[in-house]
């Protein structure tokens, strides 16, 4: 057994996952490729959602990807920051959007 | 950022030996990764041989007024190698027999050198097809002396091809220095002022783009769509093309990469992104370097790690253009900088 679990080289054997399910992996490698081409959003954009996700998700690889996606498109690292504020707007947002549930439940159980 | 080259600091990787063993040791040798020699065998190739001479790059000095943290050519205000106008009269006689029709003057500076408007009215009155000068742009505002070059260049049809890394402050000066960024600038008005990549003046200004760390440039359209719309809308400049260009695991950024860390996984990404279409173009095929004391080169890189031309005819005093074109090209695993992604040549991509 690996000394960590996350490993930085793993990401370089993320198509090995096609190994042991070629139809699938496939399918997900096509799919995964035409979501990142240029279409409706410029594929400098899906880059920085891509980034922002990565955070939201927590992925090491993700983000370690996608720092490094953006700096080949110069992103530059005011756009990287605003993108995972992004990410933890949303995040903090969905905890506090919740504090309304809370606050029904402890008004209608108080008098 | 360096303020010396490093030559002048006695850095071990000013040898060129040093540079080359440590591009064959290592994962190349323990073959973890196919040395360049190997992988173009995948493809078929068991050498890289040249095509046409087309393209005579001049290398006439490494004296630069800039020392950027990239620079493959060790550059700096303290390199004092110089083209002799001896040199620079045999250039003018390669241009004026042989295929030539480019002609790409490097260094280092140009402007600085003693001879370089003497030789630049020469050379433009052989009616070279596309007369090609790398400037730095900083230049034109290091002195007194260089403030009329857009002039000088407009005078003579020159084609003006200059690095800017990036359209924003930051990222340019943390490559090329503080201050860079704003002079830069301030050069590329000048040169627009003259007519320089305005439309139709005939008078081209392109932009060349080096990523500013230890990863690959991305695609040149999107880049230069990038740079086009943040000059015009930040500082009202217009210029032709962009360049990407990759920076080739040599000199200083061989230097950077192994001082940072980032040696390996920088030779993997340039592996892992072999392009099969970019070998057909690479510029070796059509380009020969010539460096400051007349030596001969298939590229400025190879000509930064002395590998001389594989033939008899190694050196100016002895060219002879039908000889030349028998050999082979001399390669290591710098070359993958060429042969990633779109690729990479002194005219930006190549597929």
């Amino acid at each position: 057994m690996k000394s960590s679990y996350y490993q930085s080289q793993d990401l370089k054997k993320f198509k090995n996952i096609s190994d042991w399910s070629p139809e699938l992996g496939k399918k997900f490698f096509d799919y995964y490729n035409s979501v990142f081409e240029e279409g409706a959003l410029t594929a400098r954009e899906k880059s920085l959602i891509a980034l922002a996700v990565a955070h939201t998700v927590q992925c090491p690889y993700c983000i370690d990807a996608y720092t490094q996606d953006g700096l080949q498109r110069g992103v530059d690292k005011a756009e990287m920051m605003e993108a995972v504020h992004v990410a933890g707007a949303i995040r903090g947002g969905a905890s506090l959007v919740h504090g309304v549930q809370m606050m029904e439940v402890y008004n209608k159980r108080s008098m | 950022m360096p303020t010396k080259s490093l030559k002048a600091q006695k850095s071990i990787l000013a040898s060129t030996q040093k540079q080359l063993d440590l591009l064959s040791d290592g994962i190349f040798a323990s073959g973890e990764l196919p040395t360049f020699s190997e992988r173009i065998a995948v493809q078929g190739e068991s050498s890289l041989r040249p095509r046409k001479l087309e393209i005579l790059q001049m290398n006439i000095g490494y004296m630069c007024n800039q020392v950027c943290a990239h620079c493959h050519v060790d550059a700096g205000p303290d390199r004092k190698e110089m083209m002799t106008r001896e040199t620079l009269e045999k250039c003018l006689k390669i241009i004026e027999t042989t295929s030539v029709h480019t002609l790409d003057l490097t260094g280092g500076a140009p402007e600085m050198h003693p001879d370089f408007r003497w030789f630049v009215e020469r050379a433009a009155a052989l009616g070279v097809k596309d007369f090609i000068v790398r400037s730095n742009l900083t230049i034109i505002l290091a002195n007194k002396k260089y403030n009329d070059l857009p002039e000088f260049f407009k005078k003579h049809s020159i084609h003006v091809v200059s690095s800017l890394p990036f359209y924003k402050k930051e990222k340019t000066d943390s490559q090329r220095g503080d201050g860079v960024f704003q002079k830069s600038i301030q050069a590329i008005q000048m040169l627009n002022a003259v007519g320089y990549g305005q439309p139709n003046s005939g008078l081209l200004l392109d932009l060349v783009y080096n990523p500013s760390g230890a990863f690959l440039p991305g695609d040149q359209q999107a880049l230069e769509n990038d740079f086009k719309k943040a000059l015009k809308t930040d500082f009202d400049i217009d210029f032709n093309q962009l360049f990407t260009i990759t920076n080739m695991p040599i000199s200083r950024f061989l230097d950077y990469l192994v001082a940072s860390e980032n040696y390996e996984e920088y030779m993997y990404a340039l592996v892992e992104a072999y392009n099969p279409d970019a070998l057909d173009n690479v510029m070796c095929i059509n380009t020969l370097s010539v460096r400051w004391d007349g030596y001969l080169y298939d590229c400025d890189f190879n000509q930064m790690l002395d590998l001389k031309v594989a033939n008899p005819v190694q050196h100016l005093d002895d060219f002879d253009e039908t000889l030349l074109q028998d050999r082979t090209i001399c390669i290591s695993q710098h070359c993958y900088g060429c042969t990633a992604g779109a690729g990479s040549s002194c005219q930006g991509s190549v597929v």
